[in-house]
């Protein structure tokens, strides 16, 4: 059974890894200590202390609070919602719905046409990277894309204790 | 109370049983006690045919896996050695076929690589058998053959055609072996093995139900005079049949020699237990790799039917609408369902349930389970919801099915995101994948080939799409399709010998590819020339006006499709003339340098992906345009270095660089890019900031775009997509309004759409509207 260290899982997050290393990890049987390690990982790379429950998305994760809520953060420290809220509607929205605003993106003919479809970008408010990207027919409800069950994984399935705020 | 019809049965199956040795399933049972057994006591226990142990394994491990190996290794060695028989390149050179071992009563044991989508429909071509009493009539005997392709049976599309053999041992069935290939033309109104023009059921190809085609392993006269008789491209058909056949007496043979040595009660058990031991499998895999939970996404793909030569019901503008929820149970099992999914349509691109149960099996041995036992286990361990009347379950034989993987493909891209939104949670960033491309355009036609026979064509160049980013690399360019893991484009000189269409060029598309912190695999162009064409036509069948996937955690989707076609052109007279002529791909429709470089009477450069047969003729030329795959993360995180290697290796034209990624670059002396890292960090900077000035709060917005609902401000395609959901589905509706708090009287109507509705049948609102 394979094992990596935190240095391995820092490289895998920022991409350096070589593809053999890849094409290794991706054969080989999942390695059991591996959610352990990636998220001290990531929690070590945050500048906010709030103890990470759960990666949400890239920049995205939902944090512990005092207080017992479970939010969804921003790695720039901008708090969403709760975390079974969905953190698109406390986004900002850019919605691509001419000619024009595709043609920005994409060459003439290659884009969707805006009488069939719009690209909807979702920025965080607080520091204005693009978290999420929706192709969707006009009046799309917006997608809630994942609701996790914290406690069945936690306690049912890793059998860890769930991450706590320290006193 | 029976009715005369079930008496009569009765009598005679009664009648045969008594004339024959009776029934041919374990223990004197028929095949149908066996089948309705399985299923009550695996509903019951929760487990496989009850197994809540497994004896043979857990006594005898090595033995058990020696004959897995054995088995598995059987079939993917029959599945390389038949396909050699085949001429079609489809089969030969993409190695479009697949084979699979069933138990007496229909469930999957061990299946070859290939087209493994098909586990599932050979299982029901057989199930379908069970069902109808073919052990009394026709009967099911030792060395019979049957055939099926028949898409309402649960087959994907028509070209798929099934060979079926039983396996006897001294009298009793202990399985069936299933070989499937992909047939290069079967009979359609239009020419090509996924093709357009068809709309219904009768113009979508000869379709074979289940049929008896041979008798003690010899084909029959009549089979092969009539069917050989209703396709074009007969060789590529009767060779497609004997590889089939071959390899399905090949694993035959090698059963009936595992049953020698083994023993009959040493192969029963083990067929059994190998099926619950993949469901526990699987059910571990998705312990290790998931996180419970709910994860929703949605795709479309366009039907720009308006304005083609189809039947009158048939034109219209429509839009696949393909919703989907995956739930992950805590007991582990792996829920999907298609909730809201809209109604189907007059087009060849619905589906069967089938075919998308069956298919997602295909995509998650890639991903969430990738190892070789590929059974009906995982089948056993996973539920789907999947709603009668929309365009996975048409509730109305008169379907077209032809082209099936139109819609499938986008069905399937938002499951990749789904599932990685869970690999990324729990930091397996390697599996992570943004989606697939659309894996298409088919380039398709047919009539009387350069050899004077009567030919139909598809190229299989798309089974080199690009592939979605993952979370750590970029999608790989040009070079796989999620349906065939084979992932190669063919090579130039074997299609050339097949098609009367010279290759004008090859080339990657830049901006294929969805932009992101890591790029969707680029896609590309072919553009061929007709040459040696004789009474030819040509059609392309693609997405076009919508983009299949979203993208993933900030990544833009994989560029939309185009085509491009020029008929009666002056290409001779260039040619002689050694003037320029359109070569290599369309690489900036913007600035399409093609248009200058030839002149014609027709040209065909549009969003009208979807064709039916036109005329076609030397001279003339037509494009592939492969698609790319989706990208993942935000753009301005892409290395600034990267962005200028694609520039230098044509999968981003420049001015891109820095409206997309932010990247100031400058051009070298010998035409290479560099990236101005300084200039870079500033225009990032401004992009950001420039977002912020564009962007408005989400909840601001859902005020303003609830205000167009309110007033109806959408195109006809697009009511008309919301509006076939609505008809079949009220948690759909509800889900909808309820987002946007519409009032109670807010409705979009199908009949009000002044679209046709023939053949709408199951609609929700008829007695209450």
């Amino acid at each position: 059974m394979a094992k990596y260290n935190k240095k391995k899982i820092g490289e895998l997050i920022d991409g350096t890894l070589e593809f053999y290393e890849l094409k290794d990890m991706m054969s080989s049987h999942k390695d059991p200590e591996r959610f352990g390690t990636y998220m001290s990982v990531l929690q070590e790379r945050v500048t906010w202390d709030d103890p990470i429950i759960l990666p949400a998305g890239l920049h995205l994760y939902i944090v512990q609070k005092a207080s017992g809520d479970r939010i969804v953060k921003c790695d720039c420290g901008h708090e969403f919602c709760d975390y079974k809220d969905n953190w698109k509607l406390h986004a900002n929205i850019y919605v691509r719905d001419t000619e024009e605003k595709m043609n920005e993106i994409y060459p003439k003919l290659m884009a969707p046409d805006t009488d069939w479809q719009v690209i909807r970008e979702y920025y965080c408010p607080g520091c204005d990277t693009q978290l999420e990207v929706e192709a969707v027919t006009p009046w799309y409800p917006i997608i809630k894309d994942f609701e996790p069950d914290i406690d069945t994984f936690y306690n049912e399935w890793l059998k860890i204790p769930l991450p706590t705020v320290k006193a | 109370m029976t009715t005369k019809q079930e008496e009569l049965t009765t009598h005679i199956q009664e009648g045969v049983f008594q004339q024959s040795r009776g029934p041919i399933g374990w223990d004197g049972k028929t095949l149908k006690q066996m089948r309705k057994e399985t299923d009550e006591i695996s509903k019951e226990t929760g487990h496989y045919a009850g197994l809540r142990t497994l004896p043979f394994k857990e006594s005898d491990p090595i033995r058990f896996e020696k004959i897995f190996s054995k088995l598995r290794g059987g079939v993917v060695h029959a599945r390389e050695t038949a396909k050699k028989v085949a001429a079609s390149p489809i089969v030969e050179q993409e190695g479009e076929l697949c084979f699979s071992l069933y138990t007496p009563d229909a469930d999957s044991i061990v299946t070859s690589t290939g087209i493994i989508i098909h586990v599932g429909t050979m299982g029901a071509a057989i199930k379908y058998m069970i069902e109808n009493d073919y052990e009394v009539n026709p009967g099911i005997a030792d060395k019979d053959i049957f055939c099926n392709n028949d898409n309402h049976v649960g087959n994907v599309h028509t070209c798929d055609v099934h060979t079926l053999v039983p396996i006897f041992w001294e009298g009793e069935l202990l399985g069936w072996v299933g070989g499937v290939t992909h047939v290069i033309d079967t009979g359609a109104s239009s020419p090509g093995s996924m093709s357009v023009g068809p709309v219904n059921r009768y113009e979508d190809g000869y379709q074979v139900t289940c049929r008896k085609i041979g008798q003690n392993d010899v084909l029959s006269k009549d089979w092969l005079l009539e069917s050989t008789r209703s396709v074009r491209a007969v060789k590529y058909w009767t060779l497609d049949e004997k590889t089939r056949v071959a390899g399905c007496h090949m694993i035959r043979d090698l059963v009936l020699d595992v049953i020698k040595e083994e023993g009959p009660d040493v192969y029963k058990s083990f067929i059994r237990e190998i099926i619950e031991d993949g469901r526990r499998g699987f059910v571990n895999q998705v312990k290790t790799m998931l996180v419970p939970g709910e994860y929703r996404g949605v795709s479309f793909v366009d039907v720009p039917f308006k304005d083609l030569p189809v039947h009158d019901y048939a034109k219209v503008n429509s839009i696949m609408h393909s919703p989907s929820k995956i739930k992950v149970h805590k007991d582990a099992k792996l829920e999907i369902d298609f909730e809201g999914t809209n109604r189907w349509g007059w087009h060849s691109f619905n589906a069967t349930p089938v075919s998308i149960t069956s298919g997602i099996w295909v995509m998650l041995s890639q991903t969430l389970a990738p190892n070789d036992r590929i059974n009906d286990g995982a089948y056993y361990a996973s539920e789907f919801g999947i709603p009668l009347g929309s365009w996975l379950n048409p509730d109305d034989l008169r379907s077209a099915h032809a082209n099936t993987w139109h819609s499938l493909v986008a069905a399937w891209s938002p499951l990749w995101r789904g599932l990685s939104r869970s690999y990324f949670a729990r930091g397996y960033l390697e599996e992570v994948n943004a989606g697939n491309a659309h894996t298409t355009n088919w380039l398709q036609g047919g009539g009387i080939g350069p050899d004077g026979e009567l030919h139909a064509i598809n190229s299989f160049e798309c089974a080199a799409s690009g592939v979605g980013a993952s979370a750590v690399k970029d999608g790989i360019s040009h070079s796989a399709a999620l349906w065939n893991p084979e992932g190669d484009m063919g090579d130039m000189e074997i299609w050339e010998m097949l098609e009367p269409l010279v290759y004008l060029g090859r080339q990657i598309l830049p901006g294929s590819g969805g932009a992101g912190k890591y790029r969707g695999g680029s896609g590309w162009q072919s553009l061929r020339l007709g040459w040696g064409t004789n009474d030819w036509t040509m059609f392309v069948a693609g997405s076009g006006h919508m983009a299949t996937d979203c993208g993933l955690m900030g990544g833009y989707p994989g560029a939309a499709g185009y085509r491009y076609s020029a008929l009666d052109t002056d290409l001779k007279e260039r040619f002689a003339k050694q003037l320029p002529f359109p070569q290599g791909a369309d690489v900036d429709p913007d600035n399409a340098e093609w248009d200058t470089v030839i002149e014609a009477k027709t040209i065909h450069r549009d969003r009208q992906t979807v064709s039916t047969e036109e005329m076609f003729k030397d001279y003339d030329v037509i494009m592939n345009y492969l698609r790319g795959g989706p990208g993942f993360g935000d753009a301005l995180e892409r290395d600034p270095k990267n962005v200028a290697e694609d520039i230098n290796a044509g999968y981003v034209l420049p001015r891109y660089a820095e409206k997309v990624y932010g990247v100031a670059v400058k051009e070298g002396k010998y035409g290479e890019y560099t990236a101005d890292e300084a200039k870079t960090i500033k225009l990032r900077a401004q992009i950001r900031k420039d977002r912020a000035k564009r962007s408005i709060p989400a909840k601001e917005w859902m005020k303003q775009e609830k205000e167009r609902i309110l007033n109806k401000e959408a195109s006809p395609q697009v009511q008309h997509m919301y509006a076939g959901s609505f008809a079949l589905s009220e948690q759909f509706t509800d889900e909808f309004k309820g987002f946007w708090d519409l009032p109670k009287e807010w409705m979009v109507y199908e009949e009000d759409l002044n679209v046709p509705t023939y053949g709408a049948h199951i609609n929700r609102f008829k007695d209450n509207k």
